[in-house]
């Protein structure tokens, strides 16, 4: 059998022979299984009138809830800002020749991910309790702790500063994924080591820190929810606020999960982008973009292929 | 012999500048004395190859001269250059990181696993230490860039990335990319050790076409064949010493030494 031609699951090959594919009844069962489930499901959301979903549509652009999603994608970001800038530093210090300044930074990624970060939270809101004036040392600075420590710079420093700790992980498993030859064959070409770390080893890093970072991203948005506990009105907090006026717990619930997977969705969708933009130069193809990958899942793996008579 | 119709190597006795020199130069890992000192005087435009057994200290020795590796006793002068330190009154002064790596932009160096950076293409490869060691724009160093490239044989990978292309091809951007940054000397650590032996011509065909030109190259090689067309003189190491060194036609012809001569039946 030499030249096949395939199409479909029938191939001929160049001597007239066809080839008949192996058929797969298992994967019938278990599809017609999953759809199945899937249709119960569909028919209790559908029928089930506590879902509420008239409620739902009433309250999906609440100018409240939209009001939430700005909080919510604003606290995201500084914090995600906070934590990476914090942790690059972080990793750096952990990779120095000095002990003090590892044993530092060690400690610090000990003590952040060793606690529970909503304590953290609840810390940083009460911080008042601890130092009631905030002087930095600094002769004739008083800050009032009370008024200083709004809810919003409490969100802000408990999930940034514990995010940074995650960061620095994340940052150093880059560093150090990167050959060490690069570092040397460009401490040979004479950049110096800062020069080095920004153009050689960092860019090549990004391929190692990416995929992770996009999790840390989506975790933040969903660990923002936890800030509803200090009374800061993000998207949890605001469907809370409005379902204790008209009681429609599940209903608001249902607003703001449907919210957080349109939101982790559009997220994911960037993240395969930056990591396609980092790869560059590390594959010999890049992986094909969402729209080739359907097109190919349609083109290989067709189960409703239609038998077409075997062409000569 | 190829050697003799090179014009350059005659060094000016009047200058009498030596590109590189070595005295005593020692090394030790720990406990573990790799270089047990080294003495070498390398003149401008001449061509030496180091060989001897894997362990015997002549990569060590390569990495010292661009200071790659820290000294542990000797002294090593690139031209009037001290590597490494500066002496004042009977001090030896470390030099600033910044000193080190300027100085190091006037030293060419290839390795064996290449090190093209991967996320660059070929020409920002080139480009990338002329831009930050030396501050030219990539506008003023391109033209020098393609010329390089073509000279090396690779003008139609300009925009590839080095994962597109065979090792060989790699190693002679890398040469390339050395050569960008205008050095005076060129180190090469091994430079085909890790080719397929069908890539290894095209790389040392280019080496030669550069000490013909009349660069000042110190090679560790254990290609015999390119030690006896090229090389000016061979550097036999054994153990952390220099165990014979002298034309390719003595070492490699009519070895004096038991250890050089065991040596070269094991790499024939």
């Amino acid at each position: 059998m030499s030249a096949v031609t395939v199409r479909k699951n029938v191939a001929v090959a160049a001597d007239g022979y066809v080839v008949v594919q192996h058929r797969h009844p298992a994967r019938w069962v278990a599809a017609l299984l999953v759809a199945a489930l899937f249709g119960l499901l569909l028919y209790s959301m559908a029928t089930n009138p506590r879902f509420g979903w008239d409620q739902v549509a009433l309250y999906f652009r609440d100018t409240t809830i939209i009001d939430g999603i700005g909080i919510t994608l604003g606290l995201t970001a500084v914090c995600m800002v906070v934590g990476a800038a914090l942790g690059v530093v972080l990793a750096v210090m952990r990779l120095s020749v000095n002990p003090l300044v590892r044993a530092a930074a060690s400690g610090y990624v000990g003590f952040f991910r060793g606690t529970p970060v909503l304590v953290q939270l609840l810390f940083w809101f009460n911080l008042a309790a601890l130092y009631p004036d905030i002087t930095f040392g600094i002769p004739g600075l008083h800050l009032d702790a009370n008024s200083l420590i709004t809810p919003m710079l409490a969100a802000v420093l408990g999930l940034g500063l514990n995010e940074a700790a995650y960061m620095s992980e994340i940052v150093r498993a880059g560093i150090v994924s990167v050959d060490d030859g690069q570092s040397e064959a460009s401490a040979a070409l004479g950049l110096t080591r800062m020069q080095t770390m920004l153009k050689v080893t960092l860019p090549q890093a990004m391929r190692v820190i990416i995929p992770p970072t996009g999790n840390e991203v989506i975790g933040m948005l969903k660990t923002t929810s936890l800030v509803s506990v200090i009374a800061v009105p993000e998207l949890l907090y605001s469907s809370q606020i409005i379902y204790s006026k008209n009681f429609q717990v599940i209903p608001l619930l249902l607003v703001a999960s449907i919210w957080y997977i349109i939101i982790t969705t559009i997220f994911g969708m960037g993240q395969y982008y930056l990591e396609r933009h980092f790869a560059r130069g590390s594959h010999r193809n890049l992986p094909p973009s969402t729209l080739a990958k359907v097109l190919i899942l349609l083109r290989t793996h067709a189960p409703l292929a239609v038998r077409k008579a075997p062409m000569q | 012999m190829n050697t003799m119709e090179k014009p350059h190597v005659a060094a000016d006795p009047a200058k009498n500048q030596a590109m590189v020199r070595a005295v005593g130069v020692r090394k030790s890992y720990g406990s573990n004395e790799v270089l047990k000192g080294i003495d070498l005087e390398v003149q401008p435009g001449e061509v030496v190859c180091l060989i001897g057994a894997s362990g015997s200290g002549k990569s060590t020795f390569l990495r010292c001269i661009n200071h790659l590796e820290k000294i542990n006793g000797g002294r090593l002068w690139i031209e009037d250059q001290m590597v490494g330190y500066t002496v004042k009154g009977h001090k030896l002064h470390e030099k600033t990181h910044a000193e080190i790596c300027r100085e190091r932009a006037n030293t060419g160096m290839v390795f064996q696993h290449f090190n093209l950076f991967p996320h660059l293409t070929v020409i920002e490869n080139l480009l990338l230490a002329p831009k930050m060691a030396l501050g030219q724009s990539p506008e003023q160093s391109r033209p020098r860039a393609i010329s390089l490239l073509e000279q090396v044989g690779l003008a139609d990978k300009v925009n590839a990335y080095p994962r597109h292309l065979s090792g060989g091809q790699q190693q002679r951007v890398a040469i390339a990319r050395a050569l960008c940054m205008q050095p005076k000397l060129m180190l090469f650590d091994e430079p085909t050790s890790a080719l397929d032996p069908e890539l290894v011509g095209d790389v040392l065909a280019v080496m030669r076409q550069l000490a013909a030109s009349g660069m000042t190259m110190i090679v560790v090689t254990h290609e015999m064949g390119f030690a006896r067309d090229v090389a000016d003189r061979v550097v036999f190491m054994h153990g952390g010493r220099i165990i014979e060194q002298g034309p390719p036609s003595e070492v490699l012809g009519n070895p004096q030494h038991e250890r050089t001569r065991a040596f070269l039946a094991s790499v024939r």
